[in-house]
């Protein structure tokens, strides 16, 4: 309590950023919080870069007639778009950069476990980023994001080995941020910060770890399992040899199903944060919201063979995987249902994080529930492959995903950078964001729903879809607007913006009892926690209670 | 890495040791994490070599009798040396974690370089049935031979070479990219020998021993697996 009556400060106190200055206090930093930005302006590259690619896709869907892009190129385009955006935007966007710098601060800990390491997750990733951009420049990939077998073993021409070595190093960054947070989260907690006291954005992040820990190494072993295929022929994915291609997506999916949590859990953190800030309450069943977060990500490794409905497995199996991705509805549903409650009597704000936040309450529950229709075996077969599938995972994964990771960057910029963010643009952006999803996004549930197969560059065969095409394309415009308008504001506010206090939004959580900057130990006092977490009724309360709290 | 000695000042508590890194409490919390990030990162290698397993008993189900056929052919007298090795390594290192703990700086020295020289024996060993399985065309790839090779307990039926390509690639795979950590191993232990011999370890901070150690042992670990699935599928009398 006592922070509130701070002395307004003359001088600018030291912090992360002003203490020291030049490329290598950066590039050799061991701080999370620097570490934090170099991973903030890294995705944020690679962002644009699988942003231009969606761009040329939608461009060249806006016409029936393939004329934009020949079909290999197409083929390139949408592969690179996935592979950049799953592999060095999504998965790294909240843990690498929001995460890095809020788990320590919001356990108490001075740093993360490993510093070091941590810094080496930094150039692991950016290693492999350096080896996927040569493989872009250089000819890129065709078979889609999921490189199938034999056709990425026996029958491309493209740069596989490269792309898969890149994706190999990448996720080895993924793997020690997760080791990172695990060793962190239990040994690195101030005194009297309990797991029942941790904040619902570390629990989800603990999830995510587990995640990042035991799948990233399966796609990585069977990335060696391909390049070796490819480069020897063994036989092992090859039918002509004995091989099994299933065996490789069974493989895949092991992890690529669960990546998909690694995207969106750390995004239901953020949006926990938000959504107890901005109504101004204890969240409704704290550890209802915690343990489903658990339960996503181990329910979500029982699920993978749903993307094989159609692939020639056994129809038992198949009943297994539907009724097991039924499953995990029901953890899912736990954590919307109780933001909901949460929102019941509490006194909203309207800021922009929390404009996000129902963004992403709508959006994600729309790519949940088709989700729903695509783990039911029957429907499957209708829409497999089609865009329904690509409008489902979109609404996931940028409804979901992205929304939360610009939800949580407007939430705390103010601690990041130390100033204010321009609230009329930022409640601009965020409406301008959700139209243009989902004008982009909607009229491709129908698509698919109507027969429009994914990963067509053409079809002039079927005229009549150029209408909802069209909206796509126009929403895809509105949606790169919403998205650039923060990357200006935020760099604009750095400079220009209003000093942010040390509390903007008087919101509970250790992180926000320290300065805005954070000084590089984070804390000038070791904290000791004495209180619940989310305790808003406490903040909220008249201040009679200052009297008697003197430390 | 902000060396120990500006952040010195922040702190007033009683003594610091030396290796206490900065963001660390105490000792004893340095020494958990540190303990505790080894064995979650030997969760995350069981579910890499985890992949390779999978892969494995799927084809050990489907082609029972070809890789069968195709383990026979494997020398099991050496595979069992380099398990006795490995068995005996394991032993020098838990010894080497003792003499670390109880300040017994010539035995701790003793007992990496005899870990080491084990270490070096399996790869050794190792390189000598891989030279083996070359003279025998045994090498996955276009010179691979494995024709009539009788199915053991099948009379009169012949291994399929391209099923077997398959168990020799796995084969190939699993003990080359165990190897590979046995070769990290050895850069571990080579930089606690340096450490080791200028003195770092005392009774007080003696975790990359003991962490180094769990990674040893893991390696040992997945050596003990792969024996049997490897070279003991079809040894009955």
């Amino acid at each position: 309590m006592s922070m509130e009556i701070a002395i307004p400060q003359t001088v600018e106190r030291e912090n992360y950023l002003n203490k020291e200055y030049g490329v290598w206090s950066w590039l050799l930093t061991t701080d999370h919080k620097r570490i934090a930005l170099l991973y903030l302006v890294s995705i944020t590259f690679f962002f644009f870069i699988g942003g231009f690619f969606a761009l040329l896709i939608r461009l060249e869907l806006l016409t029936p007639a393939g004329d934009l892009v020949q079909a290999d190129t197409y083929n390139k385009l949408f592969t690179m778009h996935g592979m950049v955006m799953v592999f060095f935007f999504l998965i790294p966007s909240i843990p690498a950069v929001l995460g890095n710098f809020l788990v320590p601060m919001m356990v108490g800990a001075k740093d993360l476990a490993f510093p070091r390491i941590n810094l080496l997750s930094w150039y692991l990733y950016i290693i492999g980023g350096a080896i996927m951009l040569h493989c872009m420049l250089t000819g890129g990939v065709d078979t889609g994001w999921t490189f199938y077998t034999p056709f990425s073993t026996n029958f491309t021409n493209t740069k596989i080995v490269e792309a898969g070595i890149a994706i190999f190093i990448a996720g080895f960054s993924s793997i020690l941020t997760g080791l990172n947070f695990v060793v962190t989260i239990h040994r690195m907690r101030a005194p009297g910060m309990t797991w029942s006291r941790l904040p619902l954005f570390i629990w989800a992040h603990y999830a995510t770890s587990i995640i990042q820990l035991l799948g990233t190494p399966v796609i990585a072993i069977t990335i060696v399992l391909v390049a070796c295929e490819r480069a020897l022929h063994l036989g092992i994915f090859d039918p002509k040899l004995g091989g099994d291609p299933l065996l490789f997506q069974h493989l895949f999916w092991f992890y690529s199903h669960p990546a998909v949590y690694i995207m969106i859990l750390p995004s239901m953190g953020v949006i926990t944060e938000i959504i107890a800030c901005f109504s101004r309450k204890r969240i409704f069943g704290y550890h209802f919201v915690a343990f489903s977060s658990i339960a996503i990500a181990v329910f979500g490794f029982l699920v993978w063979a749903h993307h094989m409905f159609v692939a020639g497995i056994s129809i038992y199996s198949a009943l297994v995987f539907s009724f097991l991705s039924y499953a995990v509805a029901l953890p899912s549903a736990i954590k919307v249902f109780n933001w909901t409650a949460t929102l019941y009597k509490g006194s909203i704000h309207y800021d922009a994080p929390m404009l996000y936040a129902f963004g992403f309450l709508g959006l994600f529950t729309m790519g949940g529930l088709t989700g729903l229709f695509l783990a039911a075996l029957g429907l499957d077969v209708h829409v497999h492959d089609t865009y329904f599938v690509i409008a489902h995972f979109h609404y996931i994964m940028v409804g979901g995903a992205v929304m939360g990771y610009l939800g949580g960057m407007h939430f705390w910029w103010p601690k990041i950078s130390g100033k204010l963010y321009p609230e009329g643009w930022a409640r601009l952006a965020a409406l301008i964001v959700f139209i243009g999803f989902n004008l982009t996004f909607f009229p491709q549930f129908v698509l698919g729903y109507m027969g429009m197969p994914r990963r067509y560059y053409d079809y002039s065969h079927m005229p009549e879809f150029q209408v909802l095409n069209v909206l796509s394309t126009a929403g895809a415009t509105v949606l790169g607007v919403g998205y650039l308008l923060p990357m200006i504001y935020f760099l604009w506010s750095m400079r220009y913006g209003k000093p942010a206090s040390d509390n903007p939004w008087n919101a509970a959580g250790l992180e926000w009892k320290t300065a805005s900057p954070p000084p590089t130990f984070n804390f000038d006092e070791e904290p000791v926690v004495t209180w619940e977490a989310y305790n808003y009724d406490e903040l909220d309360a008249p201040p009679q209670k200052q009297e008697v709290t003197v430390g | 890495m902000a060396d120990s000695s500006t952040i010195m000042g922040l702190h007033q508590e009683e003594e610091h040791h030396p290796q206490l890194l900065h963001h660390f409490a105490d000792a004893g919390q340095q020494r958990d994490a540190a303990s505790l990030g080894m064995w979650v990162f030997l969760a995350t290698e069981v579910m890499f070599f985890g992949g390779m397993f999978c892969a494995y008993l799927i084809y050990r189900h489907w082609y029972f009798g070809d890789f069968g056929a195709a383990s026979k052919s494997i020398d099991a007298t050496l595979g069992a040396t380099n398990t006795a090795v490995l068995i005996c390594s394991s032993l020098t290192v838990v010894l080497a974690v003792w003499a670390a703990q109880t300040a017994r700086r010539a035995l701790l020295i003793g007992m990496l370089v005899v870990t080491m020289l084990f270490g070096l024996a399996f790869l050794g060993i190792k390189g000598y049935e891989y030279y083996q399985k070359f003279e025998e065309h045994h090498v996955p790839g276009a010179s691979f031979s494995f024709d009539h090779v009788p199915i053991p307990g099948h009379p009169g039926e012949y291994a399929n070479p391209r099923h077997a390509q398959i168990y020799f690639s796995l084969y190939f795979l699993m003990t080359g990219i165990h190897a590979l950590h046995m070769i990290v191993g050895l850069g571990i232990f080579t930089w606690l020998l340096v450490m080791a011999c200028k003195g770092r370890f005392t009774p007080e901070y003696y975790t990359p021993v003991e962490i180094g150690g769990l990674y040893w042992h893991f390696v040992d670990i997945i050596w003990i697996y792969l024996f049997p699935l490897l070279y003991l599928i079809d040894r009955h009398p």
